[in-house]
């Protein structure tokens, strides 16, 4: 049997009106850079940098889009997961008696019940489907249950009765290289070196610290949540919210023990991401209580489970050692990075490749040695998060960096300035910057922004805590303080991360296939705007993000879709705009390069001839099929050498906060950014991933930490893990874009949706020390740092 | 299973059938009457993505058993435009300035702001932020929706 979803998301809208911005915080003059050398069609049409609306904005919010908990079939049964509440323990037995004895319950399944690979992951298959006589983790999945109500199913979960014998967990990650092995793969998940020019040297000035970053989680809103329907041949569809449709299908496949063509996704609506979706979470055990109960099944983590049912962002401990010369030019950069993976690899090996290849900042740095260790404990896995490693040692190079500038009696931003990377520079990875890389001018444009007017107020909700505290305004101390960050786009060493996408046109109207996972960023509007672009056409249709009909479209991670899937999009439309001038041109007798597609119509640019597009495509059609790649890399060496980058981009963030010292409250009164964007796409939606990116990182400065226990986490709901409000988060000043266009990003666009997040939150830790003269090493700040600090 | 009920939803008269009286409204909302407009991000109050006016009173969803809100007037996101094709004045702006990415947070958010400029045409920016200090949106950093609602309440104050 196949039933159909009675709600699947709606692929096509393609009437969304042109918006345009409205903030006075992103007024005009905001283009810093020079004009490009790629061509952009005019504003105001709805093509490539104009300001067009969302293709689901409608639907969003009307309430009918249709999310992956959203999602129903006849007949369909509720999933439920079982976790181990020990960080470690042994499984002597495991009793299923009473759930499935339980009225309503259809299935009980174990490990036993997996019929093909028994582990999974991203990059190292080393995660159990299910627990196997053993467990590494709070949270870690046991059994799964199917039954007619999700109540029933949760019931009927707390009914299996598991013999478990607790260990005492590996929680140090620092402990865990020399510890006794808690997995067959061993502790450690990689350790890097990097050795760069002469490591005897020393400066002038030396400055030292330790600092730590603790465990952030995405917290995005929609919980993971998805249907699986079995087919008639032991098949089963998914339609399912992630970040990479292929390489789920991969991993589902495998652990199925089933072809990967008999696993067919399908993106539903994705209510966020931020990294925690690129792991697998429900995907599998949706598919086998699919296949075995032959029924579809549907599964919503709550929001407690979901912050069991995720990797997170790894908690760090930094030491630093910065040499400069008398004039603050940087000597020699050490550190060393140690990352808490947790129980499974996940992404950890290429999470602590960034931190350690961007340690540094982006500062011209001639001798480096960076040790980064990414450590397997009984912690929860943690893996990608917005800025996968580059926040967190961006958290220590800028607090060395002011520490330097204070050692100098130097202007902090001043210090940055003549240590600024650009074009035709090294990185301590031996790589030479061929791209466009303007840190000097992003930090100035943000630190040369007007310096924010902020009036006395006398509204309480303008003081550190707000109405409700008690913090009196002549108690508040006002700091200001700086960063800059960097990190890669795009997967790096030798991993070829491309895309794919198909562009048919037909009857004068385009439709554009690609499994691009479309998480909140805007692809979707992208996607249509390119195909406009390139086809002059205006009506653009989107087919659903499938793995039947298209190949890989990559991860919707490390920036890197605006470029992979926008460049596949690209080449898709031009292949196609290419065969329609070569049929036009042969049928005129003329030179195809003398034809544009232009307004839906053929046109030859001596404005002697032109057809309607529309009547060229009438039925047949035109059609291409495309995969995209970015220019090859190469894997770091042993002393961590190797261009092992595609392209790099920055921001810098200025941030005010206001402080009450005895009570440790923090209010940010206001934050202005710039931001190395290469090219703009759609300004409106490069504003919202600047906004949205820099709160993520006000988060993890002020307040988001998963709170753990001997590996036990003490704050899974959004009652006790709090993330910014709009009383927590300002206004955000994007003072500018720095439009330097990158030479082989299609239409010169670099990736944006990373970089606030890396800059934001050492720009507000700088800040509250500026206000309190505390040395705070460690994010997130919590009151009792500062008050009794 | 209990007796049907009908709970009155966006001014039409629903038969609740089947259903445990421990459901909250969103389950039922969601899960019985089909309406997933209304959203279950947190499912303990803290989000207010499951938004909804009971009897014109702004409220989590998640922390109303369905049953008791049988003899009320509920109005969930489904119910604020004008029509499958018609955008309420809030929807509308926030299509045009930006304030959707995800749009999980999203139907909560315009139930919110149609409460909020109801009582105040003229909200400061405090007021807005004060207000809506109950729904989290992780994908904006606010900006945009901030921007929506001074647009709204405008446009509202306009009288178009």
């Amino acid at each position: 049997m196949t039933a159909e979803p009675v709600v699947t998301p709606e692929p096509v809208v393609t009437t969304a009106p042109a918006v345009t911005t409205g903030a006075a915080n992103t007024a005009a003059g905001i283009s810093a850079g020079a004009a490009g050398a790629d061509t952009i069609v005019d504003a105001g049409t709805r093509g490539v940098g104009a300001d067009v609306g969302r293709p689901d904005g409608v639907p969003k919010v009307q309430g009918r889009f249709a999310f992956s908990s959203d999602l129903w079939a006849d007949d369909f049964l509720w999933g439920h997961t079982l976790r181990s509440p020990h960080a470690s323990a042994r499984i002597l037995g495991i009793d299923i008696g009473p759930a499935l004895a339980t009225a309503g319950v259809h299935a009980v399944l174990l490990a036993d019940d997996v019929p093909g690979r028994l582990n999974y992951g991203l990059e190292h298959p080393d995660q159990p489907v299910l627990a196997d006589g053993q467990v590494r983790y709070v949270g870690e999945p046991v059994a799964v249950v199917a039954a007619d109500h999700p109540d029933v199913a949760r019931r009927a979960a707390e009914a299996i009765v598991v013999d478990y014998e607790p260990t005492d967990p590996l929680t140090d990650p620092e402990a865990a290289p020399t510890a006794e092995p808690i997995h067959p793969n061993g502790n450690v998940f990689r350790e890097i070196n990097i050795r760069h020019g002469d490591l005897d040297a020393t400066g002038e000035v030396v400055v030292e610290g330790t600092y730590e970053v603790g465990m952030q989680d995405q917290a995005f809103m929609g919980p993971e949540s998805g249907l699986a329907l079995p087919d008639d041949d032991g098949g089963v569809e998914l339609f399912i919210s992630t970040q990479w449709l292929h390489v789920d299908r991969e991993q589902i496949a495998a652990c199925l023990g089933i072809d990967e063509e008999q696993v067919r996704l399908t993106l539903a609506g994705v209510g966020g991401a931020f990294g925690a979706r690129e792991d697998l979470s429900l995907q599998i055990h949706l598919c086998l209580l699919a296949l075995h109960t032959g029924k579809p099944v549907k599964m919503v983590y709550s929001r407690d489970e979901s912050f069991f049912g995720h990797v997170h962002r790894h908690p760090a401990k930094m030491w630093y050692r910065h040499h400069a010369d008398g004039d603050g030019r940087l000597v020699k950069v050490e550190a060393r990075i140690v990352l808490d993976g947790g129980a499974y690899a996940s992404t950890s090996s290429a999470v602590i490749a960034n931190a350690s290849c961007f340690a540094a900042g982006p500062y011209k740095v001639p001798a480096a040695h960076i040790v980064g260790l990414a450590a397997r404990t009984n912690n929860p896995p943690c893996g990608a998060m917005r800025g996968f490693g580059a926040v967190q040692t961006c958290f220590g190079h800028e607090s060395q960096m002011d520490k330097l500038a204070a050692a100098l009696n130097m202007d902090p931003v001043e210090l940055r300035l003549i240590n600024a990377l650009d074009s035709g520079d090294r990185l301590v990875t031996g790589q030479v910057i061929t791209g466009t890389f303007p840190v000097a001018e992003v930090i100035l444009q943000c630190a040369g922004a007007p310096a924010p007017d902020i009036p006395p107020s006398d509204d309480r909700r303008d003081l550190p805590g707000g109405s409700g505290r008690t913090t009196d305004a002549a108690d508040t101390v006002r700091g200001t303080g700086f960063a800059v960050g960097f990190k890669n786009l795009m997967f790096s060493e030798g991993y070829d991360d491309y895309s794919s996408a198909a562009c048919r046109v037909a009857d004068g109207v385009a439709t554009v296939t690609c499994a691009c996972a479309e998480v909140g960023q805007g692809f979707v509007t992208l996607a249509q705007q390119i195909a406009r672009t390139e086809l002059g056409v205006d009506e653009v249709i989107l087919a659903p993000a499938q793995t039947a009909t298209i190949g890989s479209a990559g991860s919707s991670s490390a920036s890197r879709q605006t470029w992979m899937s926008g460049g596949a999009v690209q080449a898709a439309c031009r292949a196609v705009r290419d065969q329609i001038l070569a049929d036009v041109a042969a049928d005129w007798g003329v030179s195809p390069d003398g034809l544009v597609l232009r307004d839906g119509l053929v046109v030859s640019l001596d404005g002697q001839q032109e057809a309607l597009l529309a009547q060229i495509t009438a039925g047949a059609g035109y059609e291409a099929d495309v995969e995209y790649h970015h220019a090859p890399t190469e894997a770091l060496d042993e002393n961590g050498q190797g261009n092992a980058h595609v392209s790099f981009a920055c921001a810098a963030h200025r941030v005010v906060a206001d402080v009450d010292p005895d009570l440790g409250l923090v209010r940010i009164r206001d934050i202005t950014t710039a931001q190395d964007v290469g090219r703009i796409l759609n300004p409106t939606q490069a504003v919202g991933q600047i906004e949205g990116g820099t709160a993520q990182g006000v988060g993890l400065a002020l307040m988001e930490e998963i709170i753990l226990d001997n590996g036990q986490v003490r704050n899974a709901s959004f009652t006790d893990y709090v993330i910014p409000t709009t009383l927590d988060m300002p206004d955000v000043t994007i003072a500018a874009w720095v439009e330097h266009p990158e030479p082989n990003a299609p239409y010169g666009a670099k990736g944006i949706g990373e970089p606030p997040t890396i800059s934001s939150s050492a720009a507000v830790a700088a800040a509250v020390r500026d206000a309190t003269n505390l040395p705070l090493p460690k994010i997130p700040i919590h009151p009792a740092d500062i008050a009794l600090g | 299973m209990p007796d049907p009920y009908s709970l009155r939803v966006n001014g039409v008269d629903c038969e609740v059938a089947d259903s445990d009286l421990a459901e909250s409204l969103l389950f039922v909302l969601r899960e019985r009457l089909g309406l997933t407009g209304t959203k279950n991000a947190c499912t303990e109050g803290e989000c207010s993505s499951c938004a909804v006016l009971i009897d014109g009173v702004l409220t989590c969803s998640c922390l109303v058993l369905a049953a008791t809100a049988a003899d009320q007037e509920i109005t969930t996101v489904e119910g604020l435009g004008d029509g499958r094709d018609e955008l309420s004045v809030v929807q509308e702006a926030f299509v045009h300035e930006g304030a959707v990415q995800c749009g999980f947070c999203t139907p909560g958010l315009i139930v919110a702001v149609h409460d909020l400029l109801e009582a105040n045409t003229e909200p400061s920016d405090g007021d807005v932020r004060e207000a809506l200090s109950g729904n989290l949106c992780r994908c904006t950093g606010y900006g945009r929706i901030l921007a929506a609602v001074h647009s709204a309440a405008a446009t509202k104050r306009s009288g178009s």
